[in-house]
């Protein structure tokens, strides 16, 4: 039987199987795009002091690590079903059943979708869509595009397309409706975006995010709206429609009042060819829900997450977590939960030699560490919420184990 | 090979040179890279229809390009419901859009 199989070739996989395989376990990592990363591939962004930092170089860099250990990485493969056995899990492939003693899913975060009229155009596509179009197959989204959706992502992403030769016509919030939610509400995306202002380029932004309330900043918001790299972000403009016969030709915008509201005699169409939808990110958690974890909805981690303590155990013998499934956060976070999750994961088969026990606090300290350092915020609150969620885990086996 | 293309980026330099293959999408041949996905190589030659919804026949395209939605799922030697994005391109693959459902199957009766 493998001693560890893990779903997902992107940081917290990656970082997860280097971790178990320094200390001999036998490894197999489960991808179902073309090639290892995961969402490390399409990341490009500018640290302060003026370097880039490249998620193409920094995931060939851990999977020649992992490739050295002796990792076996499979990618095209699917997982469609997973099966507690009596001593480990049964993982169900499109490829054969494999069967090991430990499980990992480091299955990461997918987009949350903001259905506004027409967009299941071609040519409508979701922000991370265009981010590994641009980034990793080298593919344009189009020509001139609109973002819907204003968010830490929509806004790095905007950047990274910009540099591909796309040109980014603006970033808009959505229509309100009962199904865009915060999104279509200036204030709460002012909020968002004031997160990322110590990475703006423009002073005012820099300057607004220490002193401007989202309150506050929502109602000043100009109707042309802030540039950004020279994309304007308009907070109080809204896009209503994607129009077009057999594919994007176009969107409708109209003003909003600072509360979200639609102004009346406001409304024209601007002409692109392509158009993102950039909801925000959720927890890809569908797998722990097959194999029957316990889940707890917390909206600073993202959505609903399979409750975990701080050594990425879930409720679950010999299942484990880490990255994004286990809540929204940057993929320095992700490495450094997945490093954790290996060496529990190493110890729970009695791989951890000499002081296993050090071992592995040192790298749950320097999981909060790296969360302490992220350059991006995606949530407020992060911390204290993952406090909580180890406190309910701990409580719940607790409950279990006097039944 | 054509706009689409971003052969050189200002970070990452430029694109390396890959084998150029020729793939049918509803029978048209049309120029890709090894390495490409059949969803990549079909937008690079400005394809964006990549089925036609099976009840309403509105055209479709890709949407999250990483597997999730199975939006750009198209029909590959035959075999049906194959992720355009995460499926990599190869030489004489032969691709097809799908077809509309047959009227037993439209709306929503089965």
């Amino acid at each position: 039987m493998i001693d560890l199989v893990i779903i997902g070739a992107g940081p917290a996989g990656l970082g997860a199987a280097i971790s178990a395989a320094e200390n001999g376990l036998e490894v197999y990592i489960l991808d179902e795009f073309v090639k290892p990363g995961g969402r490390l591939l399409g990341q490009l962004h500018e640290e302060p002091d003026g370097k880039w930092v490249n998620g193409i170089a920094e995931a060939e860099k851990l999977y020649k690590r992992a490739i050295q250990l002796g990792v076996n990485i499979r990618c095209g493969v699917s997982v469609y079903d997973l099966m507690k056995l009596d001593q480990g899990w049964c993982v169900y492939t499109t490829d054969n059943v494999m069967e090991c003693k430990c499980l990992l899913l480091a299955t990461g975060a997918s987009e949350t979708p903001i259905p506004i009229p027409g967009w299941t155009l071609p040519g409508v596509m979701s922000i991370g869509a265009a981010q590994v179009m641009g980034n990793v197959h080298r593919v344009k989204p189009g020509k001139k595009g609109i973002i819907i959706g204003v968010n830490v992502l929509s806004a790095a992403i905007a950047r990274e397309l910009q540099l591909c030769g796309v040109h980014i016509e603006s970033i808009l919030l959505p229509q309100p409706n009962l199904l865009s939610g915060d999104a279509a509400n200036p204030e709460k995306m002012m909020e968002s975006l004031l997160r990322l202002s110590h990475l703006a380029p423009s002073a005012l932004i820099r300057f607004g995010g220490k002193w401007v309330s989202p309150k506050l900043g929502a109602r000043l918001y100009p109707k042309n709206g802030f540039k950004m790299w020279d994309i304007p972000i308009q907070l109080r403009k809204s896009a209503l429609e994607i129009l077009g016969e057999k594919q994007v030709e176009g969107v409708r915008v109209a003003e909003i009042t600072a509360n979200g509201e639609v102004v009346s005699g406001t409304e024209k169409v601007v002409s692109v060819d392509f158009v993102c939808i950039a909801g925000g990110l959720a927890p890809l958690s569908e797998l722990a829900a097959v194999a029957g974890c316990s889940f707890r909805f917390v909206p600073e981690l993202g959505g609903h997450v399979p409750l975990h303590n701080e050594y990425m155990q879930t409720n679950l013998t010999g299942l484990y977590v880490a990255g994004n499934i286990t809540g929204v956060e940057s993929a320095k976070v992700a490495r450094a939960q997945g490093t954790a999750a290996g060496l529990s994961i190493a110890r729970e088969l009695n791989a951890l030699a000499d002081h296993a026990d050090e071992k592995i606090e040192a790298a749950i300290m320097e999981v909060m560490e790296t969360r302490k350092n992220a350059l991006i915020q995606f949530q407020p609150g992060i911390e204290e919420a993952r406090k909580k969620l180890y406190s309910e885990f701990y409580e719940t086996s607790e409950k279990a184990s006097m039944i | 090979m054509n706009s689409m293309r971003v052969d050189n980026h200002p970070v990452f330099g430029s694109l390396e040179k890959r084998k150029n293959i020729t793939i049918y999408f509803d029978d048209q041949p049309y120029a890709a890279y090894e390495g490409d996905t059949i969803a990549s190589a079909l937008l690079a030659s400005g394809v964006r229809t990549l089925r036609c919804h099976e009840d309403k026949g509105t055209p479709r395209g890709i949407y999250c390009n990483i597997g999730h939605c199975f939006e750009c799922r198209v029909r590959v030697h035959g075999q049906n419901t194959v992720r355009a994005c995460l499926t990599p391109v190869e030489n004489k693959m032969r691709i097809e859009s799908g077809i509309l459902a047959t009227a037993s199957f439209k709306g929503g009766k089965l």
